[in-house]
């Protein structure tokens, strides 16, 4: 009996060990980079794992260079245009593969999750040219339209997987009452597939929102630039000093609205699940 | 006029021939059921009429236009769908406005109609709920509001019963039937249940295998099955089928050579010809049992009780199990040997093909098919 209880102690502190090494190992870095944002630079190289001193004078720094504002006003703006055409593009795409029976649709779902296959490094010079060539280089036109065809794929499989599971006699019920099929889309569907369409939004703004790769390369001048690449070229008074405060307060303050985003989103999704899960 | 025609209507998916050939006439405001077993193409012909679904060769007339190309909307139905199909996520009222919102109704005809339909179904205090906050039988009734809020003309039904439990069901079947009657439009119902389809039906049409068995009203379905195949599904429990050896009689009918009970003449207009093997039908409650003391006859292998009337199960030679209807209580008692009789004026012969050997005409009309053979 004793034993069995000891046992049960045992793994109990086992799993919350557990779980208290991976929340370390996936926070303590952001934690660590909170620490050293408020810091004053004078104190930067001093090892401490608390918050002692409240300085803000990094953010300041940072949020007082225009080309940083400019950054996340670029960012902002090549997100949501990704989010929103991506949510767009696949919620269709997604009922003529999951509601329309057609041939080659098996055919055309497979070619749907090879593209995303493709890693960026080996489309990266083929895309320059397409982009080139569109006249787009340099601009958040460029990045959302190579960000889009990197988060279409894996909005479409989510969008028709869920789509599938919806029974064929509400689309049957809409035609009788006479919707056409984007009103069935936007009036029936779209409700239903609200928390898939959040969960794949989300992953598809935080994909656009942390790209290095491309916005690196078809980007030229600093009010161009999105947030990861505007951090990676703040520079400090000479070049051989890295302004480790500035880029600290400056990853916090992009990742700030991330966490605030899948904070509100997870209640919704998780939510929406539930809701679906008992039957209507 | 005829509210709805069918004119050699088929259906193929892929290679598969779901719908054969069929034709029907239905009047305005008629109610006709489609039964016939589960696969015999029922939801499938329902869908067609709809246009959930395009007709592969043939014409459907609804008011003598030819409607094959048309919406569903177009066509001016409604449907009531077996799983309810409500829009999870809208109100009752929405729900039932969702259709006259779409066909651009002004906000105070939408209002107006919503109330009225909400108003003879008793939804009136539920318009402000979802569909998961409502009974089974409320569900229902909001898709047969969803279904009439636009007055369609015709009204479909696929299996909208088959959800519900049994006391509900009857209940509900009651409501529609009134609901038929108060909104006249026609209706077209859709069930494997032969009690729905008995019940309500002006005329049935059995379906089997994709082609029309049988179209009639209940009581001609029921006294004068064309097949054996409608004789066999029509009547609850089924009828008792007998092998027979049948001879025409240009005198009296026809005579037949029944296993074990004899010969016997029946009404029946037989073709002219040799003896020929034919199956005998004979509903249960047309089966005579009587007591047998020699220990003839066949014995009772079971008694069901039922209350208002008892059924007798009794084996033959063959294995296969008679059934007979009695009056509860009934005097027989498992293990005791009965003999069988039957009114031959309720009897029923098929021929090798299933179909029904048609009755003799009346004694007027006699001299003329015998005219007719000499
Ligand atoms: N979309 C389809 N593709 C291929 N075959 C189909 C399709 N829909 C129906 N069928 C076939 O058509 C036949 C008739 O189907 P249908 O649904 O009309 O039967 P039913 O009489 O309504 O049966 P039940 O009483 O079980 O509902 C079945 O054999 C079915 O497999
Ligand atoms: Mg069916």
């Amino acid at each position: 009996m004793t034993l069995r209880r000891l046992k049960a102690i045992a793994l109990k502190t086992g799993f919350w060990l557990l779980v208290a090494v991976l929340v370390l190992y996936a926070i303590f870095p952001f934690y660590y980079a909170i620490v050293t944002s408020l810091k004053p630079s004078s104190q930067l190289f001093e090892v401490s794992y608390w918050v002692d001193s409240l300085d803000f004078s990094n953010y300041v720094t940072v949020l007082s260079q225009p080309t940083f504002l400019a950054a996340i006003r670029n960012s902002v703006v090549v997100a949501l245009s990704v989010v929103l055409i991506a949510l767009l593009l696949g919620l269709t795409a997604a009922w003529a593969l999951g509601r329309v029976r057609f041939r080659g649709r098996t055919t055309v779902m497979m070619i749907v999750l090879g593209v995303s296959m493709f890693p960026q490094v080996a489309v990266l010079s083929g895309l320059f040219e397409v982009i080139r060539t569109l006249d787009l280089y340099n601009s958040p036109g460029g990045l959302i339209l190579s960000y889009t065809i990197f988060t279409l794929p894996f909005t479409v499989w989510i969008l028709t997987t869920f789509m599938r599971q919806l029974p064929d006699e509400l689309e049957e019920a809409a035609i009788v009452d006479g919707a056409s099929p984007w009103v069935t889309l936007t009036k029936v569907f779209m409700p239903l597939l609200w928390p898939a369409m959040a969960t794949t939004g989300l992953l598809a703004f935080i994909a656009a929102w942390n790209e290095f790769l491309f916005a690196l390369t078809f980007t030229l001048t600093d009010s161009q630039r999105t947030v990861p690449v505007a951090i990676a070229l703040i520079s400090g008074g000479s070049q051989y000093e890295l302004p480790w405060g500035p880029i600290m307060a400056a990853s916090v303050i992009v990742t700030v609205p991330l966490v605030v985003l899948v904070v509100i989103f997870q209640r919704r999704i998780v939510s929406g699940l539930t809701a679906g899960a008992v039957k209507g | 006029m005829a509210g709805l025609t069918l004119e050699r209507v088929n259906k193929r998916f892929g290679s598969t021939q779901v719908i054969d050939d069929v034709s029907m006439q239905i009047d305005n405001g008629e109610f006709i059921v489609f039964v016939g077993p589960s696969g015999c193409g029922k939801s499938t012909l329902l869908r067609l009429i709809a246009g959930l679904e395009s007709i592969t060769h043939g014409d459907l007339m609804i008011d003598d236009q030819r409607v094959n190309n048309l919406t569903p909307p177009e066509r001016g139905i409604g449907m009531v769908f077996q799983s309810y199909a409500l829009y999870p996520h809208m109100s009752v009222y929405d729900n039932i406005a969702f259709g006259l919102k779409l066909a651009k109704q002004d906000k105070q005809t939408v209002d107006e109609r919503v109330r009225q339909t909400a108003r003879i179904l008793q939804l009136d205090e539920l318009l402000e709920r979802l569909p998961k906050a409502l009974s089974g039988g409320q569900r229902q009734r909001v898709a047969i509001g969803r279904a009439m809020a636009r007055e369609p003309k015709i009204l479909l039904f696929d299996e909208p019963l088959s959800n519900l439990d049994a006391a509900l069901r009857v209940q509900t079947r009651n409501e529609i039937a009134r609901l038929h009657e108060r909104l006249g439009s026609t209706m077209i119902y859709v069930t494997h249940d032969q009690v729905e389809a008995m019940t309500l039906a002006d005329r049935i049409v059995v379906l089997n295998a994709g082609h029309v068995e049988q179209i009639g009203t209940p009581r001609e379905l029921y006294e004068r099955p064309a097949s054996r195949f409608v004789a066999g599904f029509i009547g609850s429990p089924k009828m008792n089928f007998i092998q027979v050896t049948a001879e025409a009689d240009a005198e009296q009918g026809c005579r037949v050579e029944i296993p074990a009970v004899g010969q016997r003449t029946l009404p029946l207009a037989l073709s002219a010809g040799g003896p020929s093997e034919t199956t005998l039908g004979v509903r249960p409650e047309h089966l005579i049992p009587t007591a047998s003391e020699s220990g003839e006859g066949l014995e009772i292998v079971n008694v069901e009780y039922l209350g208002s009337e008892a059924y007798l199960y009794m084996e033959r030679d063959d294995g296969e199990l008679l059934v007979c209807r009695t009056q509860a209580p009934s005097p027989f008692r498992r293990g005791q040997r009965v003999t069988l009789d039957f009114d031959p004026t309720h009897a029923h012969l098929f021929d090798r093909d299933g179909r029904a050997v048609p009755p003799r005409a009346r004694r007027e009309a006699r001299p003329e098919p015998q005219g007719a053979d000499s």
